[in-house]
């Protein structure tokens, strides 16, 4: 066997190899199918869902951190910060309003927390206001939203 | 299989009574259910956590419901106040059934 015999043999077999590692890979890695997609929530049942329709005023209280632009909307960091003694913040719920499930976390706290706080990364299909609605202990609601310019969707 | 998961605290030198923040990552898909298989135009069924509870010492010290929307590979982080040498605890459940733990110690004077 001379030089260029011995190239040609061990060249295909490395791609060889390289294509079935990855069609073997692409096997183990593939996702369950089904026909349809999950139900969808619109904003105004989620936040119904959430509040069970007592009104919710804006509050400079909820101090929401979002970007004005994303550029990517698979990861879009949001802080929620309520400036209140945590014994009077029950929980925090993060919505964003376009999205096919506008419900997007929900945080609930002890006063073992020490701060009423939750930093996180969402997803947005398209140009949204991000809400974030605090329920306090005493039952009432308030909340802050932001609109984020999204270029690039990340709900597929 | 337990996912790989990753928590840090900051700082990292606290006394008792202080408020330290919690980071904690796993490493999810977070399928929303709502991506198309290009080659069958079936929807991938949707895979994402639904369940983040945090346990510090034997108290569930909070709890989340997560969603679909929530990035791939969860960032999430929070406060705890140090006011005792206990582990803190932090579960992942997903839709399947998957439930990954991650326990980290603190410590206080």
């Amino acid at each position: 066997m001379n030089r260029r015999d011995f190239l040609k043999t061990t060249s295909l077999a490395a791609v060889s190899t390289a294509v079935l590692g990855s069609a073997v890979f692409n096997n183990v890695s593939a996702a369950e199918l089904t026909d349809s997609p999950p139900p969808k929530k619109p904003f105004d049942e989620a936040l119904k869902e959430i509040t069970g329709g007592k009104p919710v005023s804006d509050s400079d209280k909820v101090k929401l951190i979002a970007p004005e632009i994303a550029e990517n909307g698979a990861v879009v960091p949001v802080t929620v910060e309520v400036e209140l003694p945590v014994e009077q913040v029950k929980a925090i719920h993060i919505l964003a309003d376009k999205n096919w499930n506008a419900k997007t976390i929900s945080v609930y706290f002890t006063p073992a927390n020490g701060k009423a706080y939750i930093s996180t990364r969402i997803r947005l299909a398209e140009t949204m206001n991000v809400v974030a609605v605090a329920q306090l202990a005493d039952g009432s609601f308030i909340k802050a939203q932001k609109p984020v310019k999204v270029t690039i969707g990340g709900c597929g | 299989m337990a996912r790989q998961a990753l928590v840090k605290i900051n700082p990292k030198d606290y006394k008792k009574g202080d408020l330290i923040r919690v980071d904690s990552v796993i490493m999810h898909p977070m399928d929303t259910g709502l991506v198309k298989d290009k080659e069958s135009g079936k929807y991938i069924a949707a895979h994402h956590i639904t369940n983040v509870e945090v346990y510090y010492g034997d108290e569930k010290i909070t709890w989340m419901d997560v969603y679909g929307s929530v990035s791939a590979n969860p960032f999430i982080s929070f406060y705890v106040k140090a006011t005792k040498t206990a582990p803190l605890k932090i579960v992942w459940k997903d839709n399947k059934g998957e439930v990954t733990e991650k326990v980290i110690d603190i410590k206080v004077d």
